[in-house]
């Protein structure tokens, strides 16, 4: 590749590549994005490789390996286009039918289609429920794009906004693109992400930097990964028009070493930015420098605190500074720091190419744009979804979701991680909004949407986050360390029947202590989990307190299995899976379980066929 | 360096810009609680005890004093029933780390340990006084914290203490006086080491030299 | 793999020996071991003349850091909140028993580790296993038992 040395430059070579583009050939996207590699993607990908090179179609047909398309419930998923006809749960014995009827004679295989609880048909990806109600401003382009191939990127006008900023824009111009937009940042905290910048920029000092946050730690979201295991360039290119608009010459990348995937595409990005001249001395001749570091988090959930991550970007423990001073006015090295996360960043690129006025069409008054939510849990569609902030809960959850699995009853929904709370079924007319998430004591947070149903303890969620938080708090301060060990203590005993009467006001004594005293956001939000749950399911947890009951059979030390004699029909699968020899019974017999020797490990709830229904768990004074 | 005016506890004073709010309420005879923070040493804030309200109505907030730094008309309340509050729930937590807490404190908030806390007396509160000392003082580096979390802990590494025991502090072990609890010089040792030799390995954990790694790590609990 | 000095120097001449680079060196160097011997830490601690107190205290601190060899095979078990929700507790419970460790343990014999993991993503195959990088959906305890016997 030869340096680009000039605006020109760029935009001649990305017309060279459209111009070797025919939009009318036929091509193959398959998602290739950790999601659908676990369902086996890179075999589905390298037989349609291997057969599309022995019957000689290679040439006439484009195959593209891209990131995570979103809808990881159906994995493996392709994309047909032009037509975009959508293939899901694709196996490697399906390529043949995929490539002599579809890829040879434009016909449908209808068995990969989609089909929607009604039991219709449907061919084209933006019929799909689950496509249809989102806006996939910042998401959309992944199945477009080869995240190894810097080529896709500029022919879906790559790095375009980088080449109007720094050609032809003043960085002041370029900021009040961006705080004209109202973007506000994606990592959590909702903090204007234009009044960042410039705080940063007119900090005193002449080295700054810009750090793309991607040390996603919410255990329950992977909307930063997929964007940068799919579109790398999207989030270099907003890094690059912040870096000019804040006045950085160097910037780097703090991602976990848990995300090797996409460790690996941001590597091969950088190199191809810095043989293209888009890294490094006189970027396109405008007299701008920038150079990227990428600092891999050896992984510690707190290291996503904006100062603790600048530490551990030292080389030290990632804990949180004490000072009462932003980083950005003291970051790295005490020099001004600019934080946005991966998602802030990705959009910064779509504003400049579309403008301010476009971006805050969208959304509501004090959010504005679209967010990505991993939309997970008990929930039919699990996957990636982005939409307009202000759509309501509801629709996220039924329309894009489709709804609860197995018919069950919603319960909750968890937005915001270990920082945020539960949010009850008659909130769910609720608008997805930074402020609104807020008032309900949760958050939007990095974009974790779990939800629940009537099988789900809410205080074992509650316990749940502690436990994670317990391992995850940097144990420097009194009231994170300690509130959590003491909080988790008494969920723990709650949990197993040894709750007493005041046990719960304990609880909220030590969290509002833990909320207002702790030294950083970790411990500030730590207690937003028990809190909301406490608030919103006050109920079940006195019935663990006053009835040593978990109505919904989770807790292991409230309940116990038994068979339902009218239900069994003695089939033998739950005994001979039993790994303790529990269970006893002659064939075509009711079965019995000796709960002496029973561990509740749930095998044979799992295995009891459906139609029988038999294994049941009780608690309290429940009775068969 | 200029003089700016504060309101403590709704008094007016004078003190120095760039002081701390402690600072300057110690310098005015005002009381605040600390247990992590020692005039030698950096502020730390990881005790939290030192909690002041600060601001007015519906701006009032919660801010460590020992961290916070005074501007001009600042007004600060230290003793308001919300902080004591807060510092009694502190003292209540800490006390199940640490059972001989001054009695002062505790008399003066009211704290009291609670039967439905789990205990985990090891005397030692994470202030991290001595290894701030050692370290911002006398460069030696002897003590150091492990692990994150609910499982952090004080160690010493004898092979540093070998090295530098003996010539950063030439005529007792000064780490001894900065620890709040006396776990040190309770459990650990009464005398400098000699030239050259080790700390012994000490209470609750400690990395040792002659510990092969498996067995240190299991004593700290990753294993 | 045994120990070798000279590649751990290698590794640490890649980043210039700068102490700004522990973190990085050391994630080299576990990738490369898979583990971290004190041998090594010494000698890291020794070329960027930092304090040993500083090594143990960033080991310990981060969670991707072993200080004791792991075993031939990886066992994890996610526990991030979706897969929680669905069950990964029983699942993990049905695992250590299979395996008869603990999670963050290694067998003595050095034959398993079994670890936890927060979200890898597969969220719609939750409660999920990777076993050496095979995916499994909330298997049972005779399914793991059969993994357990194949493996060498």
């Amino acid at each position: 590749m030869t340096k680009l040395t000039s605006v020109s430059a760029l935009e001649a070579l990305r017309e060279d590549i459209l111009s070797r583009r025919d939009p009318k050939k036929t091509k193959v996207s398959v998602c290739s994005g950790t999601g659908c590699r676990a369902y086996d993607s890179e075999k589905v990908i390298d037989s349609l490789k291997a057969k599309l090179l022995d019957q000689g179609l290679n040439d006439k047909i484009d195959l593209v390996t891209t990131g995570c398309h979103g809808f990881c419930e159906l994995g493996p998923v392709m994309v047909v286009y032009p037509e975009g006809i959508s293939y899901f749960k694709i196996k490697p014995d399906d390529i043949d039918d995929i490539i002599n009827e579809t890829l040879s004679q434009g016909k449908v295989v209808d068995r990969l289609l989609y089909v929607d609880p009604e039991g219709n048909v449907i061919t084209k990806e933006h019929d799909i429920p689950f496509y249809k109600h989102q806006n996939r401003v910042v998401f959309g382009s992944n199945q477009s794009i080869d995240p190894e191939n810097i080529d896709d990127y500029l022919a879906l006008d790559g790095y375009k906004a980088l080449a109007t900023c720094i050609g032809s824009l003043s960085p002041e111009e370029v900021l009040e693109i961006v705080k004209k937009a109202k973007l506000r940042g994606r990592g959590g905290g909702g903090f204007p992400a234009g009044q960042k910048w410039e705080a940063t920029r007119n900090a005193p000092g002449d080295v700054k930097y810009v750090i793309v946050n991607a040390d996603e730690g919410d255990p329950g979201a992977y909307m930063d990964r997929s964007i940068l295991e799919g579109n790398p360039h999207s989030v270099l290119e907003g890094l690059l028009i912040g870096a000019y608009a804040i006045g950085c010459q160097k910037g780097f990348i703090y991602i976990r070493q848990e995300y090797p995937l996409a460790v690996e595409h941001l590597d091969r990005a950088i190199s191809q930015m810095r043989e293209l001249g888009l890294l490094g001395e006189n970027i396109l001749g405008t007299g701008f420098n920038f150079d990227i570091i990428v600092h891999r988090g050896a992984g510690a959930f707190v290291s996503g605190e904006s100062s603790a991550l600048m530490s551990s970007i030292e080389g030290k423990v990632g804990e949180p500074r004490p000072k009462y001073i932003r980083t950005s006015i003291s970051g790295i090295h005490g020099c001004p720091s600019d934080l946005n996360n991966v998602e802030t960043w990705a959009n910064v690129p779509i504003i400049i190419n579309k403008g301010a006025d476009w971006f805050t069409s969208i959304g509501t008054e004090g959010s504005k744009g679209t967010k990505i939510f991993s939309l997970v849990g008990k929930v039919n569609n699990t996957g990636l979804v982005e939409v307009p902030m202000g759509m309501k809960l509801h629709d996220i959850i039924f329309k894009i979701g489709g709804g609860i699995r197995d018919g069950k009853k919603f319960k909750a929904v968890q937005t915001g991680g270990p920082s945020g709370g539960v949010i009850p079924e008659d909130m769910l007319d609720l608008p997805v909004d930074f402020d609104a998430l807020d008032k309900v004591g949760s958050m939007m947070g990095s974009g974790g949407m779990i939800v629940m149903d009537e099988d789900t303890c809410m205080v074992d969620v509650a316990k749940y986050f502690l436990e994670f938080l317990a391992d995850e708090s940097c144990g420097k301060c009194v009231p994170c360390r300690e509130g959590i060990t003491q909080m988790l203590h008494i969920l723990r005993m709650i949990c197993a029947g040894e709750g007493k009467p005041g046990d719960l006001e304990l609880l909220e004594e030590i969290a509002a202590m833990t909320k207002e005293c702790s030294l950083c956001a970790l411990g500030q939000s730590a207690p937003n989990p028990v809190l909301s749950s406490l608030k919103y399911f006050h109920a079940e947890y006195e019935a663990h307190v006053n009835e040593q009951c978990c109505p919904a059979h989770v807790c292991k030390d409230l309940i116990t299995y038994h068979i339902d004699p009218a239900k069994c029909k003695g089939c033998g699968k739950c005994l001979r899976n039993c790994a303790v020899g529990a269970i006893s019974g002659s064939k075509k017999e009711p079965h019995v379980i000796d709960l002496e020797k029973c561990t509740k490990c749930d095998t044979c709830f799992l295995v009891c066929p459906p139609k029988f229904s038999a294994v049941t768990k009780l608690s309290g004074k429940e009775e068969l | 360096m200029s003089q700016i005016s504060v309101t403590i506890n709704g008094e007016h004073i004078q003190a120095e810009e760039g002081m701390t709010i402690l600072e300057a309420a110690r310098g005015a005879g005002i009381f605040i609680p600390t247990l992590c923070h020692h005039e030698q040493l950096e502020s730390y804030g990881s005790c939290r005890l030192c909690v002041v309200e600060i601001g007015t109505g519906e701006r009032k907030k919660v801010v460590a004093s020992c961290l916070y730094h005074i501007s001009e008309g600042l007004v600060v309340e230290t003793e308001t029933e919300k902080i004591n509050g807060f510092r009694r729930t502190i003292l209540n937590l800490l006390m199940h780390r640490w059972d001989n807490i001054p009695a002062i404190l505790l008399e003066k908030y009211g704290a009291k340990s609670n039967e439905r806390f789990i205990d985990n007396m090891t005397y030692c509160i994470l202030c991290g006084l001595c290894v701030r000392f050692c370290h911002e003082v006398k460069g030696a580096n002897v003590l150091g914290f492990i692990g994150r979390g609910t499982i952090r802990q004080v160690v010493i590494f004898p092979n540093q203490s070998a090295k530098y025991c003996a010539s950063s502090c030439p005529d007792e072990m000064e780490c001894l006086h900065y620890c709040p609890t006396g776990v040190i010089s309770s459990q650990y040792y009464g005398s400098r080491p000699a030239d050259g030799q080790a700390l012994p390995h000490a209470a609750p954990v400690c990395i040792n030299e002659d510990l092969n790694i498996l067995e240190v790590l299991e004593r700290v609990g990753h294993v | 793999m045994s120990y070798s000095l000279a590649k751990v120097d290698q590794i640490i001449d890649g980043y210039g020996a700068d102490k700004e680079a522990l973190i990085q060196i050391l994630l080299d160097i576990q990738h490369e071991f898979r583990w971290l011997s004190r041998e090594t830490l010494m000698h890291t601690a020794d070329r960027l003349g930092l304090p040993m107190n500083q090594l143990y205290n960033v080991t310990t601190f981060y969670k991707h850091f072993s200080l004791v060899p792991q075993g031939r095979h990886a066992v994890s078990v996610c526990v991030g909140t979706a897969c929680h929700v669905r069950g990964a507790t029983r699942l993990l419970d049905r695992v250590a028993q299979g395996l008869k460790l603990s999670p963050d343990e290694t067998s003595a014999d050095e034959k398993f580790s079994l670890k936890t993991v927060s979200c890898l993503g597969c969220c719609a195959l939750g409660p999920v296993m990777v076993f050496d990088g095979k995916y499994m959906s909330n298997p049972t305890s005779n399914e793991i038992a059969e993994i357990v016997e194949e493996c060498e």
